[in-house]
């Protein structure tokens, strides 16, 4: 069957929580048929390499199958934390937002599933040309 | 036959929430008729530095500063309907959020409320030193932190709110408490399980932590047109738990309020803040989300169910807050044919004037700012644009005011020295707080609650 590559937040959303030095990001399904293709392709790897240009010094993927969700912890992404960053957006609340960016190859029989517009196809900015720690 | 379900409906998810959000959960809760708690949570982690800093200025300041305008609309439907109010808006100075909530009490000519003051927190006094010390003898040198430090407060549990409820109070002041300690008091309280009950522990924690952050779980936090879209953000409704015998518990919002509560906003909360769903910690139980799950029963109705609890840690953790330098910012826009590159000289130049400050933060809002890093790496790798509205802002921080304060200056001086065309500066420079955790045995810490003597 055919696959096609969407953007990650087509297939999933998410939301960032901070403390201290430590981001957190959920990724949720938005159904529960594309949970499987997430676990397979969003992985510590990837992630790891979205977040190079800030420098985690760890990368963890929690699993939820019960919730179709994974926690993704990033340690030491924040420069220092909410206190100590000279970041406007000391919290890292974007954050979600640079990961959902990632994208994800979705079979033609799940693409009902995704949401936004078919038109949405990916912009992001690949690892690769992001600059390495 | 079951006991109906205690409702707890949170009210403010931070230090300056919305003060009109209140009414409409009462009136749910009202409308609801069975047992009723409200609580506010008030206190994010820099926000009891900044009430003890109040504090030290205004002896009788040190709490919330918004207090009276949460509880005025309120207090008297709540006293009169027994729904009691549980908050951490004591933060610094509990004391005082007690008495002006009985003056409060006193202007609007009702019957003096039974007000409970939890304590236990605050491990700032001269005689907790050697416990911080010990907590923070691989962390730090304990006599700088000791010189510098603004307050010393550990994330206390629900026993000492559970106990001032079970006494008759009807309305609980707590500093640092867990927040979803908050919940959790008022529901061992109510349905008198054993404190070492810790699956229906874990799950009331789960309800209190969907709560804390009130519009978090009904739509705040979570629009994004186009693919999340909620319906009246403006006017978004702020959440209640129904909590049954066993803890679990239903998430719901008031009738006629904006937001939304649906499988998606309680899974992006549920997961909020959360590092390892396997082991939740708070001073009350390790919340064990890894079998979780949410079921929507009806529109803005989704159950919790799932959550298994394990023995509560045996440790505290404590957040020490120093002051320690200043943390100077300034913004200049440019707008127009070549913006991007007149901002990016600016920002070029500033590097040169305040080389020898120390590292100097550099955003170019409209091309590129909250994404980079402090070190600037992102910034450099991105393609220079041609962004025709760019403002330039630049944060430092310098252990020294009078020399932080060159920045403003420098940013200001763009005015007359900098590239054409630059408007709209906006220079700030403020105290930086920053943070120590650590961990104290539980022991060390004893909680306890008392009543505001009667005026």
């Amino acid at each position: 069957m055919s696959r096609s590559t969407v953007p990650l937040y087509r297939a999933a959303h998410g939301r960032t929580g901070d403390k201290g030095n430590r981001s957190n990001i959920s990724v949720i399904a938005w159904h529960a048929e594309l949970w499987p293709l997430l676990v397979e392709q969003v992985t510590e790897e990837r992630v790891s390499a979205q977040f190079a240009y800030r420098g985690p010094t760890h990368v963890t993927r929690h699993l939820l199958p019960g919730l179709q969700a994974m926690n993704f912890v990033l340690d030491d992404v924040l420069d220092g934390g909410v206190n100590d960053a000279l970041n406007l957006d000391s919290h890292g609340k974007a954050l979600a937002f640079v990961l959902l960016d990632l994208t994800i190859e979705v079979p033609a029989g799940l693409r009902h599933h995704l949401v936004g517009a078919e038109s949405d196809t990916p912009t992001t900015q690949e690892p690769s040309r992001r600059p390495s720690p | 036959m079951p006991q109906p379900p205690l409702r707890i409906g949170c009210a403010a998810g931070f230090s300056g929430d919305r003060t009109d959000v209140a009414a409409p959960v009462v009136d749910a809760l009202v409308a609801a008729g069975g047992p009723a708690v409200l609580i506010f949570e008030t206190l994010a982690e820099r926000t009891l530095a900044l009430a003890q800093l109040a504090r030290r200025l205004d002896p009788d300041a040190g709490y919330e500063p918004l207090l009276v305008d949460l509880l005025r609309p309120v207090l008297e439907r709540c006293l009169r309907h027994r729904i009691r109010i549980v908050s951490n808006f004591g933060a610094a100075n509990p004391q005082g959020a007690a008495r002006r909530i009985a003056a409060l009490a006193r202007e609007l000519g009702l019957a003096a409320p039974r007000i409970a003051i939890v304590e236990g927190d605050d491990l700032g006094a001269e005689s907790r030193r050697p416990l911080l010390a010990a907590a923070l003898k691989d962390v730090s040198d304990f006599a700088d932190v000791a010189r510098t430090m603004v307050c010393a407060n550990a994330y206390i549990g629900a026993e000492p709110i559970a106990d001032a409820l079970l006494a008759g109070a009807d309305i609980v002041v707590t500093g640092r408490v867990a927040d979803p300690s908050l919940t959790v008091g008022p529901a061992l309280a109510h349905f008198g399980w054993a404190r070492d009950d810790w699956d229906r522990l874990a799950r009331a924690t789960m309800a209190g932590h969907l709560l804390e952050c009130g519009a978090q779980v009904s739509g705040g936090y979570y629009a994004d047109p186009g693919y999340k879209d909620i319906p009246d953000l403006a006017h978004v409704g702020y959440p209640i738990a129904e909590i049954d015998g066993d803890g679990h518990c239903t998430i719901t919002k008031p009738p006629g309020t904006g937001g939304r509560i649906d499988e998606h906003t309680v899974k992006e909360q549920l997961l909020y803040e959360v590092h390892d769903p396997a082991a939740y910690l708070t001073p009350d139980v390790v919340a064990d989300l890894r079998e979780a799950r949410v079921v929507e029963l009806a529109p803005n109705r989704v159950r919790l169910e799932g959550v298994r609890g394990r023995a509560r840690p045996g440790s505290l953790k404590v957040n020490v807050f120093r002051e320690q330098g200043w943390l100077a910012e300034g913004e200049i826009s440019y707008a127009g044919a070549r913006a991007e590159a007149r901002a990016r000289l600016a920002g070029e130049l500033l590097r040169e004037r305040l080389a020898t400050l120390g590292k100097l933060r550099i955003d170019l809002i409209g091309a590129g700012s909250v994404l980079g890093d402090d070190d600037g790496r992102w910034l450099a790798a991105q393609p220079r644009g041609e962004a025709r509205d760019v403002r330039l802002r630049v944060a430092m921080i310098h252990a020294d005011r009078v020399t932080a304060e060159r920045l403003p200056r420098e940013v200001t001086a763009l005015y007359t020295c900098g590239p054409a065309g630059g408007g709209g500066v906006r220079t700030g420079l403020r105290q930086r707080l920053s943070t120590l955790s650590c961990f104290v045995p539980r022991d060390d810490v004893p909680t306890r609650f008392s009543f505001l003597d009667s005026p």
